[in-house]
Protein backbone atom coordinates (compact mmCIF):
# COMPACT_ATOMS: atom_id res chain seq x y z
CA UNK A 1 0.00 0.00 0.00
CA UNK A 2 1.23 3.33 -0.69
CA UNK A 3 1.24 6.50 1.35
CA UNK A 4 -0.09 10.13 0.09
CA UNK A 5 0.23 12.38 3.56
CA UNK A 6 -2.08 15.73 3.27
CA UNK A 7 -0.04 18.15 6.08
CA UNK A 8 -3.00 21.07 7.20
CA UNK A 9 -6.52 20.67 6.92
CA UNK A 10 -7.82 24.12 6.16
CA UNK A 11 -9.45 24.63 2.96
CA UNK A 12 -6.61 23.93 0.04
CA UNK A 13 -5.83 20.64 2.56
CA UNK A 14 -9.39 19.51 3.10
CA UNK A 15 -10.18 20.22 -1.06
CA UNK A 16 -7.73 18.07 -1.98
CA UNK A 17 -8.33 14.72 0.74
CA UNK A 18 -11.52 15.22 -1.00
CA UNK A 19 -10.50 14.98 -4.60
CA UNK A 20 -7.72 12.69 -4.11
CA UNK A 21 -10.13 10.21 -2.31
CA UNK A 22 -12.15 9.67 -5.47
CA UNK A 23 -9.07 9.96 -8.01
CA UNK A 24 -7.07 7.30 -6.04
CA UNK A 25 -7.71 3.30 -6.16
CA UNK A 26 -8.17 2.96 -1.82
CA UNK A 27 -6.36 -0.60 -2.70
CA UNK A 28 -3.74 0.88 -4.06
CA UNK A 29 -3.46 4.34 -1.97
CA UNK A 30 -3.74 5.13 1.63
CA UNK A 31 -4.84 8.98 2.53
CA UNK A 32 -3.93 10.43 5.92
CA UNK A 33 -4.32 14.21 6.94
CA UNK A 34 -2.69 16.07 9.85
CA UNK A 35 -3.85 19.05 11.70
CA UNK A 36 -3.52 20.23 14.75
CA UNK A 37 -6.75 21.81 15.16
CA UNK A 38 -10.38 20.22 15.68
CA UNK A 39 -12.18 23.68 14.32
CA UNK A 40 -12.70 24.81 10.88
CA UNK A 41 -13.09 28.09 10.35
CA UNK A 42 -15.28 30.47 7.37
CA UNK A 43 -12.18 33.08 7.51
CA UNK A 44 -13.77 34.69 4.65
CA UNK A 45 -16.49 35.31 7.64
CA UNK A 46 -14.46 36.84 9.59
CA UNK A 47 -14.81 40.18 8.33
CA UNK A 48 -18.32 40.36 9.09
CA UNK A 49 -18.24 39.32 12.86
CA UNK A 50 -17.08 42.94 13.81
CA UNK A 51 -20.10 44.42 12.31
CA UNK A 52 -22.31 41.60 13.95
CA UNK A 53 -23.59 40.27 10.34
CA UNK A 54 -21.90 36.62 11.34
CA UNK A 55 -21.44 35.43 14.51
CA UNK A 56 -19.83 32.18 15.68
CA UNK A 57 -21.94 29.63 14.37
CA UNK A 58 -21.53 31.33 10.95
CA UNK A 59 -17.88 30.47 10.63
CA UNK A 60 -17.31 27.37 12.69
CA UNK A 61 -17.81 23.53 12.46
CA UNK A 62 -15.62 20.62 13.24
CA UNK A 63 -12.47 20.23 10.91
CA UNK A 64 -13.26 16.28 10.77
CA UNK A 65 -16.86 16.59 9.26
CA UNK A 66 -15.18 17.48 5.66
CA UNK A 67 -12.71 14.76 5.83
CA UNK A 68 -14.12 11.97 3.46
CA UNK A 69 -14.40 8.40 4.74
CA UNK A 70 -11.56 6.40 4.18
CA UNK A 71 -8.78 9.48 4.85
CA UNK A 72 -6.97 8.94 8.28
CA UNK A 73 -7.64 12.38 10.15
CA UNK A 74 -4.98 12.45 12.42
CA UNK A 75 -5.36 15.56 15.41
CA UNK A 76 -1.46 16.55 16.25
CA UNK A 77 1.00 19.24 15.74
CA UNK A 78 3.43 18.78 13.40
CA UNK A 79 7.38 18.79 14.41
CA UNK A 80 8.97 18.65 11.46
CA UNK A 81 9.26 17.13 7.53
CA UNK A 82 12.25 14.72 6.68
CA UNK A 83 12.15 14.73 3.02
CA UNK A 84 15.46 13.04 2.75
CA UNK A 85 13.85 10.33 4.71
CA UNK A 86 10.27 10.95 2.95
CA UNK A 87 8.80 10.87 6.65
CA UNK A 88 7.30 13.41 9.07
CA UNK A 89 7.66 13.24 12.86
CA UNK A 90 4.65 15.07 14.95
CA UNK A 91 4.85 16.63 18.04
CA UNK A 92 2.83 13.12 19.85
CA UNK A 93 5.92 11.28 18.47
CA UNK A 94 4.69 9.52 16.15
CA UNK A 95 6.49 9.18 12.74
CA UNK A 96 4.75 8.90 9.63
CA UNK A 97 6.29 7.98 6.34
CA UNK A 98 5.06 9.30 2.76
CA UNK A 99 5.68 8.10 -0.85
CA UNK A 100 3.81 11.99 -2.15
CA UNK A 101 3.68 14.68 0.77
CA UNK A 102 1.37 17.55 0.14
CA UNK A 103 1.90 20.92 2.29
CA UNK A 104 -1.49 22.66 2.52
CA UNK A 105 0.27 24.16 5.96
CA UNK A 106 -1.40 27.76 5.46
CA UNK A 107 0.05 30.83 6.54
CA UNK A 108 -1.04 32.75 10.18
CA UNK A 109 -0.90 35.81 11.84
CA UNK A 110 2.45 36.67 13.24
CA UNK A 111 1.19 40.06 14.99
CA UNK A 112 4.74 39.54 17.20
CA UNK A 113 6.41 40.28 14.22
CA UNK A 114 5.60 44.26 14.47
CA UNK A 115 7.39 45.49 17.82
CA UNK A 116 5.10 46.90 19.88
CA UNK A 117 1.81 45.13 18.33
CA UNK A 118 1.65 43.00 21.04
CA UNK A 119 2.19 46.19 23.51
CA UNK A 120 -0.41 46.97 26.34
CA UNK A 121 -2.84 48.51 23.42
CA UNK A 122 -3.91 45.09 22.33
CA UNK A 123 -7.03 43.98 22.19
CA UNK A 124 -7.80 46.85 23.80
CA UNK A 125 -7.17 49.85 21.14
CA UNK A 126 -5.51 47.37 18.52
CA UNK A 127 -7.50 44.43 16.93
CA UNK A 128 -6.98 42.33 13.93
CA UNK A 129 -9.87 40.56 12.33
CA UNK A 130 -7.58 38.07 10.92
CA UNK A 131 -8.63 35.41 13.75
CA UNK A 132 -11.67 34.30 15.59
CA UNK A 133 -10.57 35.90 18.51
CA UNK A 134 -9.90 39.23 16.77
CA UNK A 135 -12.76 39.42 15.13
CA UNK A 136 -14.74 38.81 18.17
CA UNK A 137 -12.58 40.73 20.45
CA UNK A 138 -12.91 43.37 17.86
CA UNK A 139 -16.73 43.46 17.38
CA UNK A 140 -17.05 44.01 21.38
CA UNK A 141 -14.41 47.33 20.64
CA UNK A 142 -17.25 48.65 17.67
CA UNK A 143 -20.13 48.44 20.07
CA UNK A 144 -18.51 50.54 22.87
CA UNK A 145 -17.16 52.92 19.53
CA UNK A 146 -18.46 56.99 20.11
CA UNK A 147 -15.93 58.20 17.82
CA UNK A 148 -12.40 59.56 17.14
CA UNK A 149 -9.28 58.05 14.99
CA UNK A 150 -10.18 54.87 13.05
CA UNK A 151 -7.00 53.24 10.86
CA UNK A 152 -7.09 50.03 9.13
CA UNK A 153 -3.66 49.32 8.52
CA UNK A 154 -1.76 46.58 6.12
CA UNK A 155 1.89 45.58 8.05
CA UNK A 156 3.57 43.85 5.44
CA UNK A 157 2.69 42.14 2.18
CA UNK A 158 1.68 39.12 1.12
CA UNK A 159 -1.35 39.06 3.64
CA UNK A 160 -4.11 36.64 3.16
CA UNK A 161 -7.01 38.03 1.13
CA UNK A 162 -5.56 41.37 -0.05
CA UNK A 163 -8.82 42.99 -0.45
CA UNK A 164 -10.13 42.05 3.19
CA UNK A 165 -8.36 45.32 4.49
CA UNK A 166 -10.22 47.63 2.14
CA UNK A 167 -13.88 45.64 2.15
CA UNK A 168 -13.37 46.80 6.55
CA UNK A 169 -12.68 50.08 5.76
CA UNK A 170 -15.95 49.80 3.17
CA UNK A 171 -17.89 48.37 6.12
CA UNK A 172 -16.93 49.99 8.81
CA UNK A 173 -17.92 53.90 6.54
CA UNK A 174 -21.40 52.00 6.41
CA UNK A 175 -21.75 50.37 9.69
CA UNK A 176 -20.56 53.97 11.31
CA UNK A 177 -23.10 56.34 9.05
CA UNK A 178 -26.37 53.96 10.21
CA UNK A 179 -25.24 54.53 14.00
CA UNK A 180 -24.50 58.58 13.24
CA UNK A 181 -21.06 57.81 14.37
CA UNK A 182 -19.48 58.52 10.97
CA UNK A 183 -19.33 62.44 11.26
CA UNK A 184 -17.52 61.30 14.77
CA UNK A 185 -15.14 59.32 13.23
CA UNK A 186 -11.88 60.31 10.96
CA UNK A 187 -11.15 56.73 9.09
CA UNK A 188 -7.87 56.52 7.68
CA UNK A 189 -6.70 53.47 5.43
CA UNK A 190 -2.70 53.03 5.78
CA UNK A 191 -0.15 50.44 3.34
CA UNK A 192 3.13 49.47 2.66
CA UNK A 193 1.57 49.64 -1.13
CA UNK A 194 1.91 52.68 -3.28
CA UNK A 195 -1.73 52.41 -3.80
CA UNK A 196 -5.46 51.28 -2.65
CA UNK A 197 -4.59 47.37 -4.45
CA UNK A 198 -1.85 45.57 -6.01
CA UNK A 199 -3.23 45.69 -9.83
CA UNK A 200 -3.14 49.06 -11.53
CA UNK A 201 -6.97 49.19 -13.01
CA UNK A 202 -8.79 48.15 -9.65
CA UNK A 203 -6.16 50.26 -7.76
CA UNK A 204 -7.88 53.30 -9.63
CA UNK A 205 -11.60 52.14 -9.31
CA UNK A 206 -11.21 51.37 -5.38
CA UNK A 207 -9.44 54.56 -4.77
CA UNK A 208 -11.54 56.75 -6.43
CA UNK A 209 -14.46 54.43 -3.97
CA UNK A 210 -12.23 55.28 -1.19
CA UNK A 211 -12.34 59.22 -1.99
CA UNK A 212 -15.81 59.31 -2.47
CA UNK A 213 -16.51 57.50 0.93
CA UNK A 214 -14.34 60.27 2.26
CA UNK A 215 -11.87 57.18 3.73
CA UNK A 216 -8.40 58.92 3.68
CA UNK A 217 -4.84 56.81 2.17
CA UNK A 218 -1.61 56.56 3.21
CA UNK A 219 0.26 54.89 0.58
CA UNK A 220 3.87 53.66 0.78
CA UNK A 221 4.10 53.13 4.59
CA UNK A 222 6.05 50.77 6.02
CA UNK A 223 5.77 50.08 10.13
CA UNK A 224 8.63 50.45 12.16
CA UNK A 225 7.03 49.74 15.46
CA UNK A 226 3.84 50.38 17.20
CA UNK A 227 3.72 53.44 20.43
CA UNK A 228 1.52 51.89 23.15
CA UNK A 229 1.89 55.04 24.88
CA UNK A 230 1.07 57.65 22.45
CA UNK A 231 -1.15 55.44 20.64
CA UNK A 232 0.17 55.70 16.91
CA UNK A 233 1.96 53.94 13.97
CA UNK A 234 5.38 54.98 13.20
CA UNK A 235 7.47 53.80 10.09
CA UNK A 236 11.02 53.41 9.41
CA UNK A 237 10.87 56.35 7.75
CA UNK A 238 9.24 57.98 10.85
CA UNK A 239 6.06 59.45 9.80
CA UNK A 240 3.56 58.75 12.20
CA UNK A 241 -0.06 58.00 12.25
CA UNK A 242 -2.26 58.15 15.37
CA UNK A 243 -5.22 55.93 16.00
CA UNK A 244 -7.78 55.83 18.76
CA UNK A 245 -8.86 52.32 17.39
CA UNK A 246 -6.36 50.51 14.97
CA UNK A 247 -7.29 47.56 12.85
CA UNK A 248 -4.12 45.99 11.66
CA UNK A 249 -3.41 43.20 9.66
CA UNK A 250 -0.03 41.85 11.24
CA UNK A 251 2.31 40.31 8.80
CA UNK A 252 1.15 37.19 7.77
CA UNK A 253 3.71 34.03 8.29
CA UNK A 254 3.32 30.16 6.75
CA UNK A 255 3.89 27.77 9.56
CA UNK A 256 6.82 27.46 11.79
CA UNK A 257 7.07 23.53 11.02
CA UNK A 258 8.34 24.47 7.64
CA UNK A 259 10.67 26.72 9.27
CA UNK A 260 11.78 23.97 12.06
CA UNK A 261 12.22 21.78 8.24
CA UNK A 262 14.30 24.01 6.66
CA UNK A 263 11.91 24.27 3.77
CA UNK A 264 10.71 27.68 3.62
CA UNK A 265 11.72 31.28 2.36
CA UNK A 266 12.34 34.42 4.97
CA UNK A 267 8.31 34.00 5.51
CA UNK A 268 8.07 30.69 5.97
CA UNK A 269 6.44 29.83 2.59
CA UNK A 270 7.50 26.67 0.73
CA UNK A 271 9.10 27.94 -2.88
CA UNK A 272 7.09 25.91 -5.83
CA UNK A 273 6.49 25.71 -9.05
CA UNK A 274 4.14 28.29 -10.27
CA UNK A 275 2.49 26.26 -12.65
CA UNK A 276 2.57 22.42 -11.76
CA UNK A 277 2.66 23.32 -7.89
CA UNK A 278 5.54 20.74 -7.00
CA UNK A 279 7.69 21.91 -4.44
CA UNK A 280 11.08 23.08 -6.01
CA UNK A 281 13.54 21.22 -4.01
CA UNK A 282 11.57 17.64 -3.94
CA UNK A 283 10.33 16.16 -6.72
CA UNK A 284 7.43 13.84 -4.44
CA UNK A 285 6.41 17.34 -2.56
CA UNK A 286 3.55 19.24 -3.58
CA UNK A 287 2.42 22.57 -2.16
CA UNK A 288 -1.03 24.25 -2.21
CA UNK A 289 -2.75 27.21 -0.97
CA UNK A 290 -1.38 29.75 1.30
CA UNK A 291 1.94 28.07 2.01
CA UNK A 292 3.09 28.22 -1.33
CA UNK A 293 5.64 31.10 -2.61
CA UNK A 294 3.44 31.99 -5.30
CA UNK A 295 2.82 35.58 -7.29
CA UNK A 296 -1.29 34.69 -6.98
CA UNK A 297 -3.28 35.49 -3.99
CA UNK A 298 -3.74 34.06 -0.87
CA UNK A 299 -7.12 33.11 -1.16
CA UNK A 300 -9.71 30.19 -1.21
CA UNK A 301 -10.69 30.64 -4.61
CA UNK A 302 -6.77 30.20 -5.12
CA UNK A 303 -6.55 26.95 -3.21
CA UNK A 304 -9.23 25.82 -4.77
CA UNK A 305 -8.59 26.29 -8.44
CA UNK A 306 -4.86 24.67 -7.66
CA UNK A 307 -6.53 22.05 -5.88
CA UNK A 308 -8.07 20.62 -9.41
CA UNK A 309 -4.39 21.64 -11.57
CA UNK A 310 -2.48 19.62 -8.45
CA UNK A 311 -5.12 16.74 -8.29
CA UNK A 312 -4.37 15.85 -12.31
CA UNK A 313 -0.58 16.62 -11.41
CA UNK A 314 -0.37 13.91 -8.25
CA UNK A 315 -2.11 10.87 -10.61
CA UNK A 316 -0.10 12.58 -13.89
CA UNK A 317 2.81 12.03 -11.10
CA UNK A 318 2.07 8.46 -9.86
CA UNK A 319 1.55 7.01 -14.02
CA UNK A 320 5.37 8.78 -14.52
CA UNK A 321 3.64 11.13 -16.89
CA UNK A 322 4.82 14.77 -17.49
CA UNK A 323 2.91 17.23 -14.87
CA UNK A 324 1.05 18.87 -17.44
CA UNK A 325 -1.94 20.45 -15.66
CA UNK A 326 -1.01 23.88 -15.41
CA UNK A 327 -2.34 26.48 -12.57
CA UNK A 328 -2.28 30.04 -14.15
CA UNK A 329 -2.43 32.00 -11.41
CA UNK A 330 -6.31 32.26 -11.55
CA UNK A 331 -7.95 33.94 -8.56
CA UNK A 332 -11.50 35.95 -7.87
CA UNK A 333 -12.39 37.85 -4.82
CA UNK A 334 -15.65 39.50 -4.14
CA UNK A 335 -14.99 43.05 -2.54
CA UNK A 336 -17.77 44.21 -0.30
CA UNK A 337 -18.51 48.10 -0.48
CA UNK A 338 -21.06 48.47 1.74
CA UNK A 339 -24.98 49.17 1.21
CA UNK A 340 -25.23 45.53 0.21
CA UNK A 341 -23.37 46.58 -3.12
CA UNK A 342 -20.01 44.49 -4.05
CA UNK A 343 -17.18 44.41 -6.32
CA UNK A 344 -15.94 40.92 -8.49
CA UNK A 345 -12.53 40.83 -9.34
CA UNK A 346 -11.20 38.04 -11.81
CA UNK A 347 -7.62 37.83 -12.76
CA UNK A 348 -4.17 35.96 -13.06
CA UNK A 349 -0.57 36.22 -13.74
CA UNK A 350 -0.70 37.77 -16.83
CA UNK A 351 -4.03 39.66 -16.76
CA UNK A 352 -5.09 41.88 -14.00
CA UNK A 353 -8.66 42.36 -13.15
CA UNK A 354 -10.55 44.13 -15.54
CA UNK A 355 -14.17 45.10 -16.16
CA UNK A 356 -16.50 42.38 -17.74
CA UNK A 357 -19.20 39.74 -16.93
CA UNK A 358 -18.26 36.41 -14.94
CA UNK A 359 -18.96 33.50 -15.12
CA UNK A 360 -20.48 33.24 -17.77
CA UNK A 361 -18.68 35.50 -20.43
CA UNK A 362 -21.30 39.14 -21.59
CA UNK A 363 -24.01 37.47 -19.21
CA UNK A 364 -22.98 37.00 -15.61
CA UNK A 365 -25.06 37.40 -13.66
CA UNK A 366 -21.84 38.79 -11.81
CA UNK A 367 -19.92 42.16 -13.31
CA UNK A 368 -16.37 42.67 -13.04
CA UNK A 369 -15.24 45.97 -11.23
CA UNK A 370 -18.04 47.11 -10.90
CA UNK A 371 -20.29 47.87 -8.04
CA UNK A 372 -23.69 45.79 -7.69
CA UNK A 373 -26.79 44.05 -5.46
CA UNK A 374 -25.83 41.06 -7.55
CA UNK A 375 -22.09 40.30 -6.73
CA UNK A 376 -23.22 41.29 -2.60
CA UNK A 377 -25.65 38.43 -3.00
CA UNK A 378 -23.18 36.42 -4.50
CA UNK A 379 -20.86 37.50 -1.58
CA UNK A 380 -23.40 35.89 0.52
CA UNK A 381 -24.48 32.92 -1.17
CA UNK A 382 -20.68 32.00 -0.92
CA UNK A 383 -20.19 30.87 2.79
CA UNK A 384 -23.53 27.92 1.56
CA UNK A 385 -21.19 27.28 -1.31
CA UNK A 386 -18.14 26.80 0.50
CA UNK A 387 -19.18 24.56 3.34
CA UNK A 388 -21.51 22.49 0.87
CA UNK A 389 -19.73 22.61 -2.38
CA UNK A 390 -16.27 23.53 -2.25
CA UNK A 391 -14.61 21.96 0.82
CA UNK A 392 -16.21 18.49 -1.15
CA UNK A 393 -14.28 19.43 -3.97
CA UNK A 394 -17.89 19.31 -6.11
CA UNK A 395 -17.16 20.91 -9.32
CA UNK A 396 -18.85 24.41 -9.79
CA UNK A 397 -20.94 24.48 -13.10
CA UNK A 398 -19.15 27.44 -15.46
CA UNK A 399 -16.19 28.09 -12.85
CA UNK A 400 -13.03 26.51 -14.08
CA UNK A 401 -9.93 26.60 -13.29
CA UNK A 402 -7.98 28.18 -16.20
CA UNK A 403 -9.18 32.25 -16.33
CA UNK A 404 -11.02 32.96 -19.41
CA UNK A 405 -10.62 35.90 -21.19
CA UNK A 406 -14.05 35.92 -23.29
CA UNK A 407 -16.52 39.03 -22.07
CA UNK A 408 -13.00 40.56 -20.29
CA UNK A 409 -12.77 44.32 -21.41
CA UNK A 410 -9.07 44.31 -22.03
CA UNK A 411 -6.97 46.81 -22.67
CA UNK A 412 -4.04 46.70 -25.07
CA UNK A 413 -1.59 47.37 -22.45
CA UNK A 414 -2.39 44.98 -20.02
CA UNK A 415 -2.55 42.13 -21.43
CA UNK A 416 1.27 42.27 -20.02
CA UNK A 417 1.72 40.76 -16.60
CA UNK A 418 0.70 43.38 -14.00
CA UNK B 1 10.39 51.64 -25.64
CA UNK B 2 12.49 54.32 -24.40
CA UNK B 3 16.12 55.01 -24.30
CA UNK B 4 18.52 57.36 -22.39
CA UNK B 5 22.26 58.99 -22.45
CA UNK B 6 24.57 57.74 -19.35
CA UNK B 7 28.11 58.76 -19.35
CA UNK B 8 28.34 58.17 -23.03
CA UNK B 9 25.86 54.70 -22.74
CA UNK B 10 22.53 54.19 -23.77
CA UNK B 11 20.62 52.25 -22.04
CA UNK B 12 16.51 51.26 -22.54
CA UNK B 13 14.13 52.12 -19.37
CA UNK B 14 10.78 52.05 -19.01
CA UNK B 15 7.92 54.71 -18.14
CA UNK B 16 9.00 55.25 -14.94
CA UNK B 17 13.08 55.37 -15.58
CA UNK B 18 13.52 52.06 -14.32
CA UNK B 19 16.22 49.38 -16.65
CA UNK B 20 14.41 47.22 -18.83
CA UNK B 21 18.01 45.14 -20.13
CA UNK B 22 19.86 44.28 -17.22
CA UNK B 23 22.99 43.67 -20.04
CA UNK B 24 23.46 47.12 -20.55
CA UNK B 25 24.11 47.62 -16.50
CA UNK B 26 27.73 47.75 -15.25
CA UNK B 27 28.95 49.70 -12.24
CA UNK B 28 29.38 53.10 -13.67
CA UNK B 29 25.86 53.05 -15.18
CA UNK B 30 24.67 52.47 -11.38
CA UNK B 31 27.06 54.87 -9.98
CA UNK B 32 25.14 57.63 -12.35
CA UNK B 33 21.31 55.87 -11.64
CA UNK B 34 22.31 56.76 -8.19
CA UNK B 35 23.46 60.41 -8.82
CA UNK B 36 20.77 61.04 -10.90
CA UNK B 37 18.41 60.25 -7.46
CA UNK B 38 20.79 62.12 -5.32
CA UNK B 39 22.59 59.07 -3.85
CA UNK B 40 26.90 59.23 -3.76
CA UNK B 41 27.59 55.24 -4.16
CA UNK B 42 29.75 53.94 -0.96
CA UNK B 43 30.52 50.29 0.52
CA UNK B 44 27.51 50.07 2.28
CA UNK B 45 25.18 50.94 -0.56
CA UNK B 46 27.26 48.25 -2.58
CA UNK B 47 26.93 45.64 -0.20
CA UNK B 48 22.89 46.19 -0.83
CA UNK B 49 22.95 46.00 -4.67
CA UNK B 50 25.47 42.97 -4.85
CA UNK B 51 23.05 41.40 -2.70
CA UNK B 52 19.85 42.00 -4.94
CA UNK B 53 22.02 41.30 -8.03
CA UNK B 54 22.73 38.11 -6.46
CA UNK B 55 19.26 36.83 -5.18
CA UNK B 56 17.45 38.33 -9.02
CA UNK B 57 19.61 36.43 -10.74
CA UNK B 58 18.64 33.12 -8.49
CA UNK B 59 14.99 33.93 -7.82
CA UNK B 60 14.15 36.32 -10.78
CA UNK B 61 12.60 39.01 -8.39
CA UNK B 62 13.77 42.01 -6.28
CA UNK B 63 13.92 40.76 -2.84
CA UNK B 64 11.32 42.42 -0.07
CA UNK B 65 12.53 43.99 2.74
CA UNK B 66 12.14 41.12 5.05
CA UNK B 67 14.40 38.54 2.66
CA UNK B 68 16.82 42.22 2.81
CA UNK B 69 16.77 41.44 6.93
CA UNK B 70 16.49 38.26 6.79
CA UNK B 71 18.62 36.44 4.37
CA UNK B 72 20.91 40.00 3.11
CA UNK B 73 21.88 40.38 6.93
CA UNK B 74 20.78 44.30 6.55
CA UNK B 75 18.53 45.55 8.84
CA UNK B 76 16.08 47.92 7.88
CA UNK B 77 17.17 51.12 9.27
CA UNK B 78 20.26 50.88 7.55
CA UNK B 79 18.61 50.35 4.07
CA UNK B 80 16.50 53.83 5.22
CA UNK B 81 19.26 55.11 6.13
CA UNK B 82 21.16 54.26 2.60
CA UNK B 83 18.16 54.90 0.41
CA UNK B 84 15.79 57.09 1.95
CA UNK B 85 12.14 57.35 1.00
CA UNK B 86 11.40 53.79 -0.76
CA UNK B 87 14.59 52.01 -0.21
CA UNK B 88 13.79 48.77 -2.58
CA UNK B 89 12.58 50.72 -4.95
CA UNK B 90 15.62 52.86 -5.23
CA UNK B 91 18.12 50.24 -4.75
CA UNK B 92 16.14 48.19 -7.31
CA UNK B 93 16.71 51.37 -10.09
CA UNK B 94 20.30 51.84 -9.05
CA UNK B 95 21.11 47.80 -9.33
CA UNK B 96 19.59 47.97 -12.83
CA UNK B 97 16.10 45.66 -11.90
CA UNK B 98 12.57 46.35 -12.87
CA UNK B 99 10.40 48.10 -10.40
CA UNK B 100 9.77 46.03 -7.77
CA UNK B 101 6.00 44.80 -7.59
CA UNK B 102 4.30 44.30 -4.00
CA UNK B 103 2.73 41.20 -4.63
CA UNK B 104 -0.98 40.33 -4.92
Amino acid sequence: MKKLLILGAGTAGTMMANRLRKKLSTDEWAIAIVDQYTKHYYQPGFLFMPFGIYSEKDVIKPKQKFIPPRVHYIESEIDRIEPDHNRVLLRSGKQLDYDILILATGVKTAPEQTEGMLGNDWRKRVFDFYTFEGALALHNALRDWTGGKLVVHISEMPIKCPVAPLEFAFLADWWLSERGLRDKTEISYVTPLSGAFTKPIASKVLAHLLEEKGIKVVTDFNVARIDNEQHKLVSWDEKEVDYDLLVTVPTNMGDPAIERSGLGDELNLVPTNRHTLQSKQHQNIFVIGDATDLPSSKAGSVAHFESEVLAENIVHYIKGEPLDSQFDGHANCFIESGYHKAFLLDFNYDLQPVPGKYPLPFIGPFSLLRETHMNDLGKLAFKWIYWNLLLKGVPMPGVGHEMSRLGKQIPIETSQPA
Amino acid sequence: MKQKQLNGVTIDIDDEGYMTNHAQWNRDVAAALAKEIGIELADGHWRVLDFIDKDFKERGVVPGMRRMNKIGGIPTKDLYALFPDGPIKKAARIAGYPKPVSCV
